[in-house]
């Protein structure tokens, strides 16, 4: 024992030289092509940068030379897990800048649609989330529930992914007979699945020993990085603009906006996991009762926008997704800004990460939940 | 606070800009000098508390550059949009906003690297998206004959 003693020293006094090290651009956690050059003294981070624009394709170049109807196709590729909230947000800017009132119909399925959406994207990030920490059930359970979604979606829209489903105007088409069925079938098997999700995976002990109390962020911080979505609202930043500013048919029901003030990466994994049940009694609420009209109103051949600036904010499953159109009145946009949450999300990691260890960086990544191509644009 | 009410706030601390009633939004023009003061007195002026920059937009209107700042209140859930124009176009600059809210830092790299904006007392002003040998490719008389093909 005396022999041990001698050389037990604590880690204050062991000093290594700082190193760098790049995280990608093809790093399992990063989930697709981003970059981090970390550097690291030892196991801490001490400076995280983030080089992005391995997948730029400049959208917002393409967008100056197509019409406004084709702008909605470009978007459901730059976050393709929030494709509807996408289309819906471009619809919205055309139809509120031509001043356009669409039918009761269109609006409900369109709730619908992104709720929908919002649930596969939220089980489509638990399942990477689980498999980040070294969980790979995690994955078959979420994508098993997450196909149902996606199903739904090919019925009625004829894309799984990319769906292109609201236009400006309206739909591109009515739903599937079997629509509202499914629905409620899929409904009624994921609420006996969620639970399943939190015995899997919140209780564990090596998951809460890695995100509780790791990865702080502020709410002062939240609104001052300008992140959204449950990255902030897991640190109680009320900024669900389905609540604060209603659009389509989120006026029509209730639901909870999940916070919590908190702000570690348990909490915004938690707050994901709530929002998840929102979501749920949302469809339920309107999808027995979506009204008859028309599923589109009928639009000139070319859509011309008048000289001005729009502003549309949807809120995606990432958070804050903003169109911003510049129009000269010709049928092309004069200059179109995507704001997307993920680019600012992502910048506020290295606030997080500093000090912490690389492998809580893996777990706070996780909790951002970025898609790659939503940042680079 | 209704838009008017904002407008007469806004005029109130800040005699030089023009504020008036957008599509939408109350838009309000600063002039480029003075603009990093009206900033600052936007958000820490209690009643206005702007204190959530949504979206940085910087836009090539041919004889000058317009940067486009979208702004909410957190504590009053009331927008705003500033809109503060370059004096010169071939080699546009304008003050940094990134002491005033961090998330500047990004979107003014973004404007940095696709228009060319040149961004006064910005921390990290490095190209974001492209190769330094790029040109700005946001720009209306950007030509690209490798990577562009026009019909």
């Amino acid at each position: 024992m005396d022999e041990l003693k001698e050389v037990m020293i604590t880690t204050d006094e062991i000093r290594t030289d700082e190193y760098l090290i790049n995280m990608g651009p093809q790093h399992p956690s990063t989930h697709g092509v981003l970059r981090l050059l970390v550097q690291l003294e030892g196991e801490i981070v001490h400076n995280v940068q983030p080089h992005i624009g391995y997948i730029h394709s400049g959208i917002e170049k393409m967008t100056e030379s197509l019409s406004y109807p084709q702008i909605g196709h470009l978007t459901d590729r730059m976050d393709y897990l929030s494709a509807h909230q996408n289309n819906e947000a471009v619809a919205l800017c055309v139809e509120n800048a031509l001043q356009i009132e669409v039918p009761d119909r269109v609006k409900y399925i369109r709730t619908i649609m992104s709720e929908l959406s919002r649930l596969a994207s939220h089980q489509l990030w638990w399942c990477v989330m689980g498999m980040d920490m070294g969980a790979l059930t995690t994955f078959f359970y979420g994508l098993r529930d997450r196909e149902d979604i996606l199903d739904i979606f090919e019925e009625t829209c004829g894309a799984r992914l990319t769906v292109n489903y609201s236009i400006p105007g309206g739909l591109m088409f009515d739903i599937h007979p079997n629509f509202q069925r499914d629905v409620k079938a899929f409904i009624t098997k994921f609420r006996t699945k969620l639970p399943e999700y939190d015995r899997l995976l919140s209780g564990n002990v090596i998951f809460t020993e890695r995100t509780k109390g790791v990865g702080f962020l502020s709410k002062e911080d939240a609104i001052a990085y300008g992140v959204t979505g449950p990255t902030a609202r897991a640190s109680g930043f009320a900024c669900d603009l389905r609540k604060h500013r209603p659009y389509s048919a989120y006026d029509k029901v209730n639901f909870n906006e999940v916070l919590s003030d908190v702000g570690d990466t348990y909490a915004r994994y938690q707050v994901r996991m709530q929002e998840m049940w929102e979501s749920m009694n949302i469809i339920e609420q309107l999808i027995d009762n979506i009204p008859e009209g028309d599923y589109a109103v009928k639009m000139k051949g070319v859509v011309k926008l008048p000289e001005g600036e729009f502003y549309q904010r949807v809120e995606t499953a990432r958070g804050e997704f903003g169109v911003f159109i510049v129009s000269d009145g010709k049928k092309n946009p004069y200059r179109v800004k995507f704001r997307s949450p993920g680019f600012s999300n992502l910048f506020t990691i290295n606030h997080i990460a500093k000090g912490w260890k690389i492998a809580d960086l893996v777990a706070i990544m996780s909790t951002f939940d970025l898609v790659i191509p939503d940042i680079d644009r | 606070m209704t838009n008017e009410e904002l407008i007469a706030e806004i005029s109130k601390i800040a005699t030089e800009a023009e504020s008036k009633q957008g599509f939408q939004y109350v838009e309000t023009f600063v002039p480029f000098a003075g603009m990093h003061s009206f900033m600052t007195r936007i958000k820490e002026d209690s009643k206005l508390a702007f204190d959530y920059l949504i979206c940085v937009t910087g836009v090539d209107h041919a004889d000058h550059m317009q940067m486009v700042y979208h702004l909410e209140s957190t504590l009053h859930k009331h927008m705003m949009v500033v809109k503060v124009k370059t004096a010169d176009r071939e080699n546009p600059a304008l003050d940094s906003v990134t002491d005033i809210w961090p998330t500047a830092e990004f979107h003014e790299r973004e404007a940095y690297d696709l228009l060319g904006i040149h961004f006064n007392n910005h921390p990290d002003l490095r190209r974001m998206f492209l190769d330094d040998n790029w040109g700005y490719p946001l720009r209306k008389d950007f030509k690209d004959d490798i990577h562009i093909v026009s019909r």
